[in-house]
This record gives structure tokens, C-alpha cells and sequence, in this order.
């Protein structure tokens, strides 16, 4: 089992504080690696908000690959941020050589194509460059989108954190949306693909738990979208469900729950709104989770949300205060960067419940 | 000294002898009362004995001609083995046994083909029994407890749009249907299929049809039963209990003059229409109803006189895929106003993917289900070179249609129902559950039914008499004499007793995969411990 954490703030928030909210929880997650994906960016990418950001690790020769891709392609590069290793010895690591954070502008041709038009070449960017570097074995991109940030990497989350400096807030690495968590896939091979959070088109993902049903999810999933690729883990279901959902069939949030943890036949019979949920079902049954889960995910409008399986057999809580709201796979990581916020205001969603965190951190709770 | 004629036939041509044991024989008389085969006789047997009259043993040495029962050595007349004159006898003097070294396929087919009821007896091979449910929550996920969480076991009955199909429109935060959606009804995953009142007899058919309706309302368990070709009594089509029925029609269109005349007195809708195209155990062939089973009420629901009742290969005016759909999905969907699903069902072949692709490929979207039905089904009547040598095993040919339709990201568009020995060894919970993992959104059954009701056939050969009109047990006859043998209650009950301990089952399966609804498609929850099964089946081998 893995532990799972998320922050939502004001104010920017630096990851060394994800990383608190996520180190009491190491008895549950084994310290095999660390990935977060900020949102919502400040420090050094401030100026840079709508521009796309590139986030990727690399060889030498993987850089090259990518670079003469963006310039092939039109791409203008704005802004970079190259992390500073610190390689002090001992550190438990397996770090690649080059972490690559870099703004581009879009291709002159797309300066007035649609938003949407912009996203569909973020994603088919991202794939590219992604299949290049998986042919030649030179790097990983996570993720091509403006104002996200992610950082993923396999060893001791402490020692990770260390070698990228993120214990000391220089101001210059902040969001306020980050999530996190601090392992890597012990199910399958360990490939950094596969550690979440993921991200597609605005939408970022972390589950901790099993989705039994991650074959007929896939099965299903490879023939709905392009961008829904690599099926390196079963928690990749739930975000391409997420997108599908809500991008592609353009349904509003609360449909999601119904599509991965139908209510009992019995139960929905008993509902007014019986036949949606009816047709839901049937249309959607192959999107079906089922297992012991909980996600965190963040929308493209930012708000953050989390849910849990039909049987509630994965923790979750959230908690904070004005400033900051947390979503911690255990309370102890909630008391660790929030210790003093009001506990009875504590949430412990239910099997049937979803929360989300809006912009002005207010939170709605409501059950499917 | 007798002659012997080499051609005569003997018992020992026969495929089962009798076993007499004259000592414990009471001549009751029973045994030849019962045996509906007329395979015995009583008759005087000229023997040898040693008697002793007195009150002390004084053994003596007598000839006598004393009464016997004796198997009459006839190829019409042989004994099928259904065990009944040892079930009849007080004194375990008689019991029929199998004659390995028969000649009866030799001599049987002096009036033409051989003909018989039952399944198929040579290819009752058991790919089910190979697989095993391998993927069992462990440690990374917990199992479920069978006993106190809710599972949702039901199928989709019904054409099943995409997504993006969907007349959905979201308005305010909500979604709200704007159209017609094809009728699905969400049913157990388990049917109980088509035989119909001909085949079977009518307490047979009661005591299935009175179970149905048992487990549905007193046990709410949404089991359908299809009526088979033939219709069914106008009092039922004109009950609420129709909406437990999903209506057959066949390529005889037997029964459809009345279930029309009764549509506008029908107060509910039935719960399905299923095409039949064929039928697993006998391919190619229609219905076969034999004259001697065409009783008085058959003729009368049917609308037919004492004849045998030979239902054509094809439907009659289809001549393609295009047409079938076309005409009779739509023609039966506009029946009923296009609010009740209509499905068809297929005998297995190694065209199946290629029927399946083109339902899915329909524009109309008014297939509502596929049916497949492989060579380990059961029939009422057909010729033995059907049954034996025409077909198709139905476990890779559901996972071939399946893996067909998720190649185009069409899985569960038009619902899979697999059928044809499910059940076989006794355990459908297990095969259906078996099946439904590798994409089958639910199964059908028939002949364990009426092997529940007390049909003693099996794949061995025994008995298989449902075409003669003479089935001991009173199923599959409209001989009244024979019909009043079972006990329409007892059977009944035999039945929904098995399908709660099957749903018992099935939870049984669900909750170590930690599934709380049906796995359709996870194969990944099964492995084989045969090698050439994965590779077929794309599933893990294990040894």
C-alpha cells in the first residue's frame, strides 16, 4: 500500500512542506522514490503561467532529442529551469543526469488556433517526444502544459530531496497545488512511468490502492483516446477515466463516481435520476473500478478532489485552515504541516462521498 | 442345438444389457410396467434349478419352466440405460449395464439416420475444468467476504450504446437524457434457456417456469426464462408473469399467431425477444418436433395438426446478415415499440466473430444481445451426426468474439451470452463464472435444468430418448401417463434450491478477486495449467 498526500494553499507552498506532509507516513510507503506535481506556480515560473511547461529527465543525448523536436516543431523556447544537484555521496538515489524544466511558446502557426486546438499539440507533443525517448531510451517526459511542474524519481524520498534541494525554500520552487506521494510501483516493474501522480491535458492523478478491474479498464481505455497510453500501473485507469469523463464527454465532476463505483442496482433503482444512472452504467461498465482505492486528483479549473472505492477499504482524510487545506492518506501527516488547524473539522470521506477543494479553499462534500 | 443366423440381433448388439437376477425376483411386475422402452418383458424361462420343498435341506434336481423378465433383443426397443426398472424393483433383481462391446451404431440405421434427443456424446471435452480463478486478492488488496458485502450480480439484456452515443445533455451540473435509448434490462447473468412446450413437457415446462417466478419474487433474483420455439399458454402471455419471459421465435414461427393476437391483452411487456438462428447442438438444423410429441395442447398452441414438426434450417426471406437485421430485428423491435431487446442467437462456428462483428456494425443499433451455443448443448430431437460430429466448443469462440469487439473498443455494445454445457459436471456457477471472466456478460442453461427436474441423461449415451416421446422421467414427453411421473412442485423447488446455492457461488468467486460486480473480460483473474488453452485463450499458464 502506498500513501498518498496533497496541499492546496492561498499562499505559495514549497514541496519541502509535501514532503513533511508525506514523511510521518513512511511506514506505509516504503521511501522507495518520490513524485509530486506542482500547479498553480510561483518562484522562478511566475512570469511564464500561460506558457507550456516542459517537465522531463534525461540523458545528455535525450536533451538533444528533445530540443531538436521542439525546434523542429516550432517551438520557442522562453524560460529554463535547470535543478542544481546536490551530489553528496551516500545519498540514496538513482537520479538521471539531466532534470529539465522549460517554458516554451507555442508555434507561430498556432497564434490564433483555439485553446483547445492548443491542448490537443500539448498532448501530441508530449507523446512525441515521449516515444522518442522511450525508442532510444534516453529520458522521461511527464508532463507539457503550462503553469504544471513534475518531478519524479526513484529512491529514498529524504535523500531525493536532498539531492534536488527541496529542503531549503529559496522562493524560487513554489505552487500552490501540489501532489504528492513516496513510492514507487511495487506491483509491477518499477518503471518511472509508473510512479503517479500522473498528468494529461490538466488533469493530475495519484491513487493509493489495487483497481482489480485494470484489464478490462485497459482494454477499454486503449481505444477511447490516443493520449491514453503506457497502462504501466493500475492507477493510470483513474485519471484516463477522470479525462474521459469530464474532457471528452464533457460530463460535470460528480458523474465520475457514478462511472468508477456504480451504486448498487438496487440503490440507483431507488433514485429519480435512475435512468441516467442507468444508461451511465451500461455505456461505461468496462470503466468500472473496482479493488481498494483512494485518489487525489486536481482539475484543470484547480480544484482538488478526493474519493474512495465502493467498499471504503483505503484511508483517506482532509483537514486545514483558512490558508491551507491537506488531503493525507493518514491524520498523521495532516498533524504534521498543519498542527494547529481545528481536527473536529476533519473530513473522513466515505465509500459514496467526494470532496473538492475550490480555488477559495471552500469545500464541498457531497455524496454520489 | 438352436442355429445361430449371424444377422439375427442379440442383446449383446444392444448398447445396454440388462443384469437379472431371477433368485431376487418377485415377478411384481414393475419393472416392465415402467420401462417405457418396452426393452423387457416378462415371459417363462424353461430352467434347471435345485429346490428343496421340505422341512429339512432335501435338495433336489428339477427342470421347471418358471416366469423371468428377459430384455427384449430389438433395435427398436433397446434399452437406453435410464436405470428406471432399478429404481421401480423392490429387490434390486434387475439394473441395466453399459455393453461396451455394442454393434448398435451398425445396426441402428436400418430406418434411416438415427435420431435421438440430449447432447452431444463424443465431444463433452472440459476446457473450464482446465482453467482455474488464479488471481485471488492477497495482501496487495483485500478479498471480500462473500457473506456480508453487496455484490451486484446482473447482466445487461439489451443494445448498449457508446458513451459518446449517450443523448446526454448536462445542464446545471446534471445530465439529463434527451432521447430514446435502446431498451436494456439488467438480469441475472444466468438464463434459462429455450426449450419449449413440445419438447418438453407441459409439467416440465411449468415446474421451470414456476421456479423462475419463485426466485424472482420471492427471492429477487431477476432470472429470465426463454420460452423456447413454440409459444406459450395465452393465460400466461396475458399475466404480469410475462415480464419473467423472453419469447423465441424460431424459424418454424411456431406459437407467434397467438403471442399476437395476445399483444393487446398483455399487460406487460415480455422481458426479451430472442431470434433463434440455430442452435449448438445440431447446427444448420431447425427444430425437430417428432409427430409422437405433438400432443393435443401443442397442436393447439402452435396451430398445428399431429404431424412432426420439422422448423426450416434458415428463417425463411433471409438471406444475409444485412436482412436479418433489417428485417426481423427491426420488424420484432417495432412489435413491441421498440421497448423490449431483442437478441439473437447463433449456433457457435468458426463464423462467429464475423456474425458478431456485423451485428456490432449495425447502424441501427437494435441487436440487443448475442447468443452463442456450443456443440456441448442439448436438444430435444436431431440426428446423431449432428450431435456428434457438427458444432463448435463454445470457450474460445466467446473469447474470440469478445477480443473481437475490444479490438474496436465495442466490448459490451452488444451483451455475449454463452451457452452449450455450461454446468456440464454439475457446477454452473463455476463455469459461468469461469466464462463471464473471459467476456461473457452472463450465460445460458438448459439441460441442467431438467437434469434437476430428474432427466437421467448424460454424455455417456444413456438414455438421450427426448425424441421418442418415451422419456422415463415425464420431461421430455406428452405421454399423460409419463407426464404424471414428476412432481411439478419437487421440481420446481430442485430448481430455485440450485440457483441460490449458484448465487451463493458466485459470491464465492467474486470475493477472493475482490469484485463486488462481474468481472466481464478480467482474464487476467484466471490461469490454465494448459499450455495450448492460455496461448488460445490469452490467459497465464501455470503448472
Amino acid at each position: 500500500m502506498c500513501r498518498i498526500g496533497s496541499i492546496k494553499s492561498k499562499v505559495p507552498v514549497h514541496p519541502s512542506k509535501a514532503l513533511h506532509l508525506m514523511l510521518p507516513q513512511q511506514e506505509g510507503h516504503d521511501n522507495s522514490g518520490f513524485a509530486m506535481v506542482m500547479q498553480d506556480l510561483y518562484g522562478v515560473f511566475t512570469e511564464y503561467k500561460d506558457k507550456p511547461l516542459l517537465s522531463l529527465a534525461c540523458t545528455q543525448r535525450g536533451a538533444q532529442l528533445v530540443e531538436d523536436y521542439m525546434d523542429s516543431h516550432n517551438f520557442v523556447q522562453l524560460a529554463e529551469w535547470i535543478p542544481k544537484p546536490n551530489k553528496q555521496q551516500g545519498l540514496d538515489i538513482k537520479a538521471m543526469p539531466y532534470y529539465i524544466f522549460r517554458n516554451y511558446d507555442y508555434p507561430e502557426q498556432y497564434n490564433d488556433k483555439t485553446q483547445e486546438e492548443r491542448e490537443e499539440l500539448m498532448l501530441d507533443t508530449r507523446l512525441a517526444l515521449r516515444k522518442i525517448l522511450e525508442e532510444t531510451n534516453e529520458g522521461y517526459v511527464y508532463s507539457f502544459w503550462p503553469d504544471v511542474l513534475t518531478l519524479k524519481e526513484i529512491g529514498d524520498p529524504r535523500d531525493i530531496a536532498t539531492y534536488f534541494r527541496l529542503w531549503d525554500d529559496s522562493g524560487m520552487l513554489v505552487a500552490k497545488s501540489i501532489v504528492t506521494q513516496c513510492r514507487q510501483n511495487t506491483n509491477y516493474d518499477i518503471v518511472r512511468y509508473a510512479a503517479h501522480p500522473f498528468f494529461i491535458q490538466g488533469y493530475t492523478l495519484c491513487a493509493n490502492g489495487e483497481n482489480t478491474f485494470y484489464t478490462k479498464n485497459m482494454e477499454y481505455q486503449k481505444s477511447l483516446h490516443r493520449g491514453y497510453t503506457g497502462f504501466e500501473s493500475d492507477s493510470q485507469n483513474f485519471i484516463y477515466t477522470l479525462h474521459y469523463v469530464l474532457r471528452q464527454l464533457k460530463w460535470p465532476i460528480q458523474y465520475y463516481k457514478h462511472v468508477i463505483t456504480p451504486l448498487p442496482f438496487a440503490e440507483a433503482e431507488q433514485r429519480e435520476d435512475k435512468k441516467v444512472l442507468s444508461v451511465i452504467r451500461q455505456s461505461l461498465g468496462h470503466l468500472e473500478i473496482n479493488g481498494p482505492n483512494t485518489i487525489i486528483a486536481v482539475l484543470p479549473s484547480g480544484e482538488m478532489i478526493t474519493c474512495c472505492d465502493s467498499k471504503k477499504l483505503r484511508p483517506v482524510v482532509v483537514g486545514g485552515d483558512d490558508t491551507t487545506i491537506a488531503i493525507s492518506s493518514e491524520v498523521c501527516g495532516l498533524n504534521a504541516i498543519l498542527p494547529n488547524r481545528d481536527m473536529s473539522k476533519d473530513i473522513y470521506p466515505n465509500e459514496r462521498e467526494v470532496v473538492v477543494i475550490n480555488n477559495d479553499l471552500e469545500v464541498q462534500r457531497w455524496k454520489q | 442345438m438352436e442355429t445361430v443366423r449371424t444377422q439375427d440381433v442379440s442383446v449383446n448388439d444392444l448398447k445396454w444389457k440388462i443384469e437379472y437376477c431371477a433368485e431376487r425376483c418377485t415377478m411384481c411386475g414393475s419393472c416392465v410396467a415402467t420401462c417405457t422402452k418396452n426393452a423387457i418383458e416378462a415371459c417363462i424361462s424353461h430352467r434347471s434349478v435345485t429346490v428343496s420343498n421340505a422341512h429339512q435341506p432335501e435338495p433336489v434336481k428339477e427342470h421347471k419352466a418358471i416366469p423371468v423378465i428377459k430384455q427384449v433383443a430389438s433395435i427398436a426397443n433397446a434399452c437406453v440405460g435410464c436405470g428406471m426398472c432399478e429404481k421401480v424393483c423392490p429387490n434390486h433383481a434387475i439394473k441395466a449395464v453399459r455393453n461396451i462391446d455394442n454393434r448398435f451404431n451398425l445396426l441402428a440405421r436400418d430406418h434411416g439416420p438415427i435420431k435421438r434427443g440430449g447432447r452431444t456424446n463424443l465431444n463433452a471435452q472440459r476446457t473450464l475444468d482446465s482453467i482455474i480463478v488464479g488471481r485471488i486478492s492477497q495482501m496487495t488488496d483485500p478479498a471480500l467476504d462473500s457473506e456480508r458485502h453487496t455484490f451486484d450480480i446482473r447482466a445487461p439484456f439489451g443494445r448498449v450504446l457508446l458513451p459518446g452515443e449517450l443523448p446526454l445533455i448536462s445542464e446545471n451540473g446534471q445530465l439529463t437524457l434527451t432521447g430514446k435509448t435502446p431498451p436494456v434490462n439488467w438480469i441475472y447473468p444466468l438464463i434459462f434457456s429455450d426449450m419449449s412446450i413440445g419438447a418438453l413437457s407441459t409439467r416440465a415446462w411449468e415446474a421451470v417456469s414456476l421456479a423462475t417466478a419463485y426466485l424472482n419474487e420471492k427471492h429477487n433474483l431477476p432470472i429470465r426464462m426463454c420460452s423456447g420455439e413454440g409459444g406459450m399458454p395465452v393465460k400466461l402471455l396475458e399475466s404480469e408473469k410475462l415480464k419473467y419471459m423472453i419469447l423465441q421465435i424460431a424459424s418454424g414461427h411456431f406459437g407467434w399467431n397467438r403471442i399476437i393476437k395476445a399483444m393487446p391483452r398483455m399487460k406487460v411487456d415480455p422481458a426479451g425477444i430472442l431470434i433463434k438462428i440455430g442452435q449448438g447442438a445440431k447446427p444448420g438444423d431447425g427444430g425437430l418436433l417428432p409427430a409422437a410429441k405433438v400432443a393435443e395442447h401443442v397442436q393447439a398452441i402452435r396451430g398445428v395438426p399431429k404431424a412432426t414438426l420439422s422448423s426450416p434450417p434458415n428463417h425463411q426471406g433471409l438471406y444475409s446478415i444485412e436482412e436479418s437485421v433489417q428485417k426481423m430485428h427491426l420488424s420484432l423491435n417495432a412489435a413491441f415499440g421498440f421497448r423490449v431487446p431483442v437478441a439473437i442467437k447463433c449456433a457457435a462456428s468458426a463464423t462467429s466473430v464475423s456474425v458478431y462483428n456485423n451485428l456490432l456494425r449495425d447502424p441501427y443499433k437494435i441487436c440487443g444481445g448475442f447468443f452463442i451455443d456450443g456443440i456441448q448443448g442439448g436438444t430435444g430431437a436431431a440426428n446423431e451426426v449432428s450431435l456428434d460430429h457438427t458444432g463448435h466448443p463454445i470457450v474460445s469462440k466467446l473469447r474470440e468474439c469478445y477480443l473481437a469487439a475490444v479490438k474496436q473498443g465495442l466490448q459490451g455494445q452488444i451483451p455475449l451470452w454463452a451457452g452449450g454445457g455450461m454446468g456440464l459436471t454439475g457446477n454452473a456457477a463455476a463455469d459461468a463464472f469461469k466464462m463471464i471472466c473471459l467476456g461473457a456478460n452472463g450465460v445460458f442453461v438448459g439441460k441442467i435444468l431438467i437434469q434437476l427436474l430428474g432427466c437421467i441423461g448424460n454424455e455417456n449415451g444413456r438414455c438421450n430418448a427426448c425424441s421418442t416421446g418415451k422419456c422415463p422421467t415425464g420431461i421430455c414427453t406428452q405421454d399423460p401417463r409419463l407426464v404424471k411421473r414428476l412432481d411439478v412442485d419437487k421440481g420446481a423447488q430442485n430448481i430455485v434450491d440450485y440457483i441460490l446455492a449458484l448465487d451463493s457461488e458466485m459470491r464465492k468467486l467474486m470475493a477472493p478477486i475482490g469484485n463486488s460486480s462481474l468481472p466481464v473480460g478480467r482474464s487476467d483473474a484466471l490461469v490454465t495449467t494448459d499450455k495450448a488453452i492460455a496461448d488460445k485463450l490469452g490467459i497465464q499458464y501455470v503448472c
